[in-house]
């Protein structure tokens, strides 16, 4: 994958897929470092899928048999001299279930690659799960993109986040906020 | 700036629409988004499907979904058309032009575009 904003997309769907209801992501930028948390109230993992975690070898799917999502978010954390962490509580173990996945970067490693289209990523994850509270948050040295799907539902009422006329809306709401942070 | 006013707008003259579009949904197009998806480009796929359909006012009949690995990682991005008469159509190596081209093409012109499916690659 050679846009970050990718292995944004690919990492979240794993919470997606984990049946949350809410899911923050959240990118911290200084000087020096990328820090990007995921972080939902899904099923989480059990003590077994954890410790096979970072194993591409493992994975939970019956269509093939690797699953490189978070391998992949792991070697490019420690190719650019950050690291990857994860926490997670199993629904059967805790009523406080879910999963955090936090990876830290170097940005300014040679290896680290573009950010990429993060508004295709946002408007990609809304399309696929229009009911999800998906909160943004994207800070830089410059001020901060936000996004919440909750209060945007709010207003819309019965009508669905997925469909294209919001979807679009939304982009340009993303758009014109990451526009004004560029201008600063 | 776009404000949260200006969706109240949109809402209102979509509401009706979406009541219709429940009723109905006969063509199913569906993206695959998984990992090999993604690393392969299946999200302007997506994209341009999404934004395809709308464009050609299409909303009513057609509904763009996404799914996992359907397990044949190596022929991604992956689509697939499912519609009411024919039998499901698998579009291999996808890219948003090729997108544009089967809305045009296969859902608005019902006929498949044989040379980007997998029977063609297999040949």
């Amino acid at each position: 994958m050679d846009e970050f904003s990718l292995y944004v997309l690919d990492i979240t769907m794993n919470s997606v897929r984990a049946g949350a209801d809410k899911i923050n992501i959240e990118l911290i930028e200084d000087d020096e470092w990328l820090l990007f948390t995921v972080r939902d109230d899904g099923c989480g993992m059990t003590k077994e899928q954890l410790a096979n975690l970072e194993n591409p070898f493992f994975t939970t799917r019956t269509t093939r048999k690797v699953g490189l999502g978070i391998p992949f978010l792991k070697m490019l954390a420690e190719m650019t001299g950050g690291e990857l962490s994860i926490t997670s509580s199993h629904i059967s173990e805790s009523e406080e279930h879910g999963t955090v996945i936090f990876a830290k970067f170097g940005k300014n490693h040679i290896d680290f690659i573009p950010l990429g289209d993060m508004i295709g990523t946002l408007k990609t994850l809304i399309q696929g799960a229009p009911d999800i509270d998906f909160v943004y948050r994207h800070k830089t040295e410059n001020g901060e993109v936000t996004l919440s799907c909750a209060e945007i539902r709010e207003v819309l009422g019965d009508v669905s986040l997925g469909e294209p006329e919001i979807l679009a809306w939304i982009g340009d709401y993303l758009l014109e906020q990451y526009e004004g942070l560029n201008n600063n | 700036m776009k404000s949260l006013e200006e969706l109240k707008a949109i809402k209102a003259q979509m509401q009706n629409k979406v009541v219709l579009r429940k009723a109905s949904g006969e063509t199913r197009i569906v993206v695959g988004m998984a990992t090999c998806g993604i690393a392969a480009g299946a999200r302007p796929v997506l994209n341009a499907f999404v934004e395809g359909v709308a464009e050609a006012g299409l909303g009513e009949n057609v509904i763009v979904t996404q799914t996992g690995c359907i397990g044949i990682c190596q022929y991604e991005p992956v689509v697939e058309v499912y519609t009411k008469d024919e039998e499901k159509v698998t579009y291999v190596k996808m890219t948003a032009e090729r997108a544009k081209e089967v809305i045009e093409k296969h859902i608005k012109g019902g006929k498949p575009i044989a040379e980007y499916t997998i029977g063609a690659l297999k040949k």
